[in-house]
């Protein structure tokens, strides 16, 4: 939702970013306000998952070029951890999974490092239990999840819950949830997508970076921005997504390019 | 270091033993080992099984038998006291005692192997130093050539013993050599879990080798944890032999932490037709310990299952060593063996050398192995600092976790939890 009084928390200019020395990230510009709701789509290869890695600080990652301002603080100065307890999130595309840990034991030290952080008492492994079942609940997840390895052996989509569960948990003031919707049945989308819509609220603001128009048919956001070539060349109301869906991304592309053409 | 000096360490050593001739059977098998001793020398590194275990900082050294025993308190020994163990055997040095002790009589028989000769004399003579072969072995000859009691588990028939028995193995004294000895012996149909548990009481530098024998019989089960918790200064070599017969399991699991350099030799044998092992091993290892360990697992009849996994955490200038050797012997058709090697290396200086050895003579077998030495993923780490972890917190984490994927095998809960904490605080100092 658009508010009136809503802040900037992420402001993203002419952003440049090489993997292994190529650029893939060719002068981004985006600016997220609290409240809004952004999808993030393209065809493979334009940078999508690029950029949401960027922010978070993947180390492969390098950037070359342009600024982002994380409520109004420059975040590349943040290491990926301070970043994290300073309210951005990513959801992965790929969660890691930890044979060994405990995902009880991993949700807490996720989440008391990030209250401690913010000034508050951390909770004790029964305290935390209470808390993290109610969390549960949100994403209809099975207890049992608590007690078993950091999504091993987890499907795609108890994978995906156990992200919005973490996100559920830190509370961040941005959440950049990567292709979240990737490897999930219908019933399992209906669940991760009605958990981000509660989660979603005036403070906030959520980025879905998603191949399909599929997610956002549960999830509405407020613009949609097309990506193409390491850069945003289109952004619409949510409309843009059924477009998409209909016609491609060719149309796009060719349009950003006469667009171009006419501004030289 | 020339072969005079390999001899004199033995003989060194080999002075203290008992010389009583009570013509019983661990006198006899005393003298068969001490004339063995006498024929062989201190391993050295141009020694094939040797090869990357340098011992001259052990033989530099010199050990002797305890004189006094040291009276250790209730209060002493609490720390490594297991409430779920039913049972326990307490060695001080090397010297049984009973006071600290709970043997049982019965059904399962649970009882120094001093105290238990004159009853279990044709049990005793028949098993022990039958599996653990000393021929070749030095270590193991110097261990039976000072065998004169020990801990024996006997599960006659069908027995079952519920909870853990606890083999508490404490070093006290500097410059001690102790010769632990184990024999268990898993009647047809029994089951039990026996925890062999070698801890110290002192900083010094003292030297414990073990020798245990394990034998299954047919349809048996045997849960072995091994715990190796010696002092940073101790030395520590050790054998397990242990045979598996028609239908039972041994599920062990080694774990060692301790020792400035240690030695663990295990060696199983499958004797008849589709026995089953399942076996971790863990070893952790920092600043300038070392630690290596042989296993052989020896499929010589059909239907043979083995599951092998062995992990090693080096961090500082410390070394590990694992050596797996598999044998499918001819005739062991349909044999199923699996074995991985995996090694975490936490600084530049550690070293890992890691020998998967396949020895197959049958046509008909499926056996897998693999070998892994790496640091942590960058991708694992990054995961976790996503989360808000630090640099060093997310590494103490997985580091845990990769020794906690180990530790998870052993059933006993105080002593898994008790490790892993052990396993975290080490991570947290690395």
């Amino acid at each position: 939702m658009i508010g009136k009084d809503s802040k900037t928390l992420l402001d993203v200019q002419g952003l440049r970013a090489t993997v292994n020395g190529i650029e893939i990230l060719k002068g981004m510009d985006l600016t997220i306000k609290s409240g809004e709701v952004h999808a993030i789509m393209g065809p493979n290869g334009s940078g999508k998952s690029t950029f949401a890695k960027v922010l978070a600080g993947h180390p492969a990652y390098v950037v070359t070029g342009g600024s982002v301002q994380f409520e109004g603080k420059d975040l590349f100065v943040l290491a990926p951890e301070a970043r994290a307890r300073a309210g951005l999130f990513l959801g992965f595309q790929y969660p890691i999974e930890i044979p060994g840990v405990a995902n009880a034991q991993f949700l807490r030290l996720a989440y008391n490092t990030v209250q401690t952080q913010h000034g508050k008492d951390e909770l004790d492994p029964l305290e935390f239990d209470d808390f993290v079942r109610e969390k549960m609940k949100l994403l209809e997840m099975n207890p049992d999840f608590l007690d078993r390895s950091v999504n091993e052996g987890f499907s795609g989509g108890e994978k995906k819950r156990n992200e919005i569960l973490q996100m559920a948990l830190l509370e961040p003031r941005v959440a950049i949830l990567d292709e979240t919707d990737s490897g999930l049945d219908i019933d399992a989308l209906r669940i991760v997508a009605g958990g981000v819509n509660q989660l979603a609220n005036k403070d906030n603001a959520v980025v879905l970076v998603t191949h399909y128009q599929r997610l956002l048919n549960y999830i509405e956001p407020d613009y949609v921005h097309v990506m193409d070539a390491g850069r945003i060349i289109k952004t619409g109301p949510k409309a843009l997504a059924l477009e998409l869906e209909s016609r491609g991304y060719d149309w796009v592309s060719a349009e950003a390019r006469a667009g171009a053409g006419a501004a030289a | 270091m020339t072969a005079a000096t390999n001899k004199s360490f033995l003989a060194d050593l080999l002075a203290g033993r008992p010389t009583a001739d009570r013509g019983d059977a661990m006198s006899r098998l005393r003298a068969r080992a001490v004339e063995r001793v006498g024929a062989l020398t201190v391993p050295n590194t141009h020694d094939e099984d040797w090869r990357f275990t340098d011992i001259s900082p052990l033989t530099r050294l010199s050990f002797q038998p305890v004189r006094a025993a040291t009276k250790l308190s209730a209060a002493d020994i609490a720390p490594f006291v297991l409430a779920e163990a039913a049972s326990r055997l307490v060695f001080v040095d090397g010297i049984y005692a009973p006071q600290l002790s709970t043997p049982a009589s019965g059904p399962v028989v649970l009882s120094s192997l001093a105290a238990a000769l004159p009853v279990q004399a044709i049990a005793i003579e028949t098993e022990l130093g039958r599996m653990a072969a000393f021929e070749h072995n030095a270590f193991t000859a110097l261990n039976t050539a000072f065998v004169n009691d020990g801990a024996l588990l006997l599960l006659p028939r069908g027995a079952v013993a519920e909870k853990p028995v606890h083999l508490l193995f404490i070093a006290t004294q500097k410059e001690v050599a102790s010769y632990p000895r184990c024999l268990v012996v898993a009647g047809a149909g029994s089951s039990a879990t026996v925890i062999e548990d070698y801890v110290a009481l002192t900083e010094d530098a003292y030297l414990t080798n073990t020798v245990g024998e394990f034998v299954l019989g047919e349809d048996a089960r045997l849960h072995h944890v091994r715990v190796q918790r010696e002092s940073s200064a101790g030395f520590h070599v050790g054998h397990s032999a242990v045979s598996i017969a028609h239908g039972s399991h041994y599920h062990g699991v080694n774990v060692g932490f301790g020792a400035r350099l240690s030695r663990y030799n295990l060696d199983m044998v499958q004797t008849a037709e589709g026995g089953e092992c399942t076996i971790g091993g863990l070893a952790m290892v920092d600043d300038n310990q070392l630690a290596d360990t042989h296993t052989t697992i020896d499929h010589t009849k059909p239907h043979g299952v083995s599951r092998q996994q062995h992990k090693c955490i080096v961090g500082g200038s410390a070394r590990a060593v694992f050596n797996g050797r598999i044998v499918v012997r001819k005739g062991a058709q349909l044999t199923n063996s699996t074995q991985s090697s995996r090694n975490l290396l936490l600084s530049d200086r550690a070293r890992v050398d890691t020998k998967p050895q396949l020895e197959i003579f049958a046509d008909d077998v499926k056996c897998t192995h693999g070998a892994t030495v790496g640091q942590l993923e960058a991708d694992e780490v990054f995961y976790l600092k996503s989360r808000g972890l630090s640099d060093a917190a997310a590494r103490s984490l997985l580091t845990y976790a990769f020794g906690a994927e180990i530790l998870r095998q052993i059933s006993v809960s105080e002593l898994r939890q008790r490790l892993e904490q052990t396993v975290l605080a080490q991570t947290e100092r690395a």
